[in-house]
């Protein structure tokens, strides 16, 4: 397999050329789905190898724009797994609200489906006038996306089904305007929210925080990336903070497990000792 | 192509040495593993990796099911775990699973193949940068032609294939997408397929 060999080589080379030239930095990214990925742009830039694609983004920064497209996973739902928006309800809420004032970074928050949900939920509970809410992402067209909270018609009513499981008090209609194909969200929804560029694989804590998000994100780190993010996770909260995860993301493994509780683990709902 | 069980021990027939075993099943796919997993007997010691399509949605009973009922260690695979000999892994619901180069585990959330997720190409094609030709590949009943391309590379690269008798199997549009694009190791039956299981772990390990 000399050809697979090659590729292999000119997958590093691309990683490496992108974190020198760009500072993105995927080297600690689990190979298997980078690569699958890579694949993918490759078939779509209509180059024949890697190394062709790596001269592309080289020498053109928008072409790095549109691989980075590619190299982020913009996979995401309101209320994504229900049961989960649930028990932050009833398990974090009424702890969170003992503090006057409450800081939550949603990190790796992709499009913004997870930050209008914490949203909805904090507003609900009361909560979302003395909240500030951090949303970060490596992808700036991916923040872009999540700034406008204008999401696509067709996933309204799996979104809304999510919502009434997840505990929602009212009409999830009340949160949006249809238009034409899209649900515009309610603006007043991020007035509280920052949302920024950030990297869990080359930046630091910018803020202490109560409460900090970071769902279905880790899946696409290596253990000493993950490692990483939890200690920034780590420093970031507050004495007894809450650190909640994807529905296969786990601290169990990590150095760090030792450093949080379980609250909900079930709902992978962590709290820092 | 060998289509009997006979032609197995024969001396000629000759398996390959693997490292681990990769499946993939979709309609009707339950019932096939555990006919072809209840040929195992406690202590195997090859791994399994199994891909079999369910409802995203179900939390996934599937590891409880068949640990029930086989002999050997079954687990749902965790995110970065590594792969430990002779126990059966099943994906998540809603996650692609992949082999990475150090032979651990991973998830992720890639688009669908084929409408699903997890993706039975996707397990193979890791499977194959993992193991390269220390890979055997089985493909059952399912009724889309995920896991054929898969299954495809697995042979090209030197590992081991095996498709289902689309004859034996509840669907029968899997096995044949898989023959469609090579010609197997071995088409076999169910019950063959458990035996072959056997004897590939009686020759590695």
């Amino acid at each position: 397999m000399p050809h697979e060999r090659n590729a292999e080589i000119e997958l590093r080379l691309l990683i490496e050329a992108i974190y020198l030239k760009y500072s993105y930095d995927f080297r600690d990214y689990s190979g298997a789905s980078v690569k699958r990925r890579v694949n993918h742009a490759l078939r779509q830039f209509e180059c024949k190898t890697i190394s062709a694609l790596q001269e592309r983004v080289l020498h053109d920064p928008t072409a790095f724009m549109q691989l980075l497209q590619f190299l982020t996973i913009p996979v995401s739902e309101m209320f994504r797994d229900p049961g989960h928006f649930l028990a932050i309800r009833q398990e974090v809420v009424p702890l969170l609200k003992t503090y006057p004032s409450v800081k939550v970074w949603i990190a790796g928050c992709s499009t913004g489906e997870e930050v209008y949900s914490m949203a909805i939920l904090l507003r609900e509970e009361g909560l979302l006038e003395r909240t500030i809410i951090y949303a970060t992402d490596i992808n700036p067209s991916s923040l872009e996306k999540a700034k406008q909270g204008i999401f696509s018609l067709e996933n309204i009513r799996a979104y809304t089904e999510n919502y009434q499981k997840a505990g929602g008090q009212r009409a999830f209609s009340d949160y949006y305007t249809a238009a034409y194909d899209y649900a515009i969200f309610d603006k007043s929804l991020r007035d509280n929210v920052t949302f920024a560029d950030h990297s869990l694989a080359t930046d630091s804590v910018f803020s202490e925080t109560q409460l900090i998000s970071c769902r279905n994100v880790l899946i696409y780190f290596n253990k000493k990336l993950q490692d990483r993010a939890f200690g920034l996770f780590h420093d970031s909260l507050c004495h007894r903070g809450f650190l909640v995860l994807g529905s296969k993301e786990t601290l169990d493994f990590s150095s760090y497990s030792g450093k949080f509780d379980a609250l909900v683990k079930q709902e992978r709902i962590y709290r820092k000792t | 192509m060998k289509t009997n069980i006979i032609d197995i021990g024969s001396p000629e027939s000759a398996l390959p040495i693997v490292d681990a075993i990769v499946v993939g099943a979709s309609a009707g796919g339950v019932q096939a593993l555990l006919k072809i997993f209840s040929a195992l007997k406690p202590g195997f010691r090859l791994p399994i990796i199994t891909v079999l399509h369910v409802p995203d949605e179900r939390r996934s009973q599937l590891a409880h099911v068949f640990q029930n009922r086989l002999p050997i260690p079954v687990k749902e695979a965790d995110d970065k775990e590594t792969i430990v000999p002779g126990t059966l892994y099943f994906a998540a619901p809603g996650y692609h699973l992949s082999v990475e180069t150090d032979r651990s585990l991973s998830l992720s959330q890639e688009d669908r193949v084929f409408h699903s997720r997890p993706s039975i190409d996707i397990l193979f094609d890791s499977a194959v940068d993992a193991f390269g030709p220390r890979l055997a590949g089985v493909l059952l009943t399912g009724a889309n032609s995920d896991g054929a391309q898969g299954l495809a590379r697995i042979k090209q690269c030197g590992g081991l294939s095996v498709i289902q008798d689309p004859d034996d199997a509840q669907a029968r549009t899997m096995p044949e997408a898989a023959l469609a694009l090579q010609a197997p190791d071995y088409l076999l039956p169910l019950n063959d397929i458990g035996q072959l299981l056997v004897e590939l772990e009686r020759i590695a390990c």
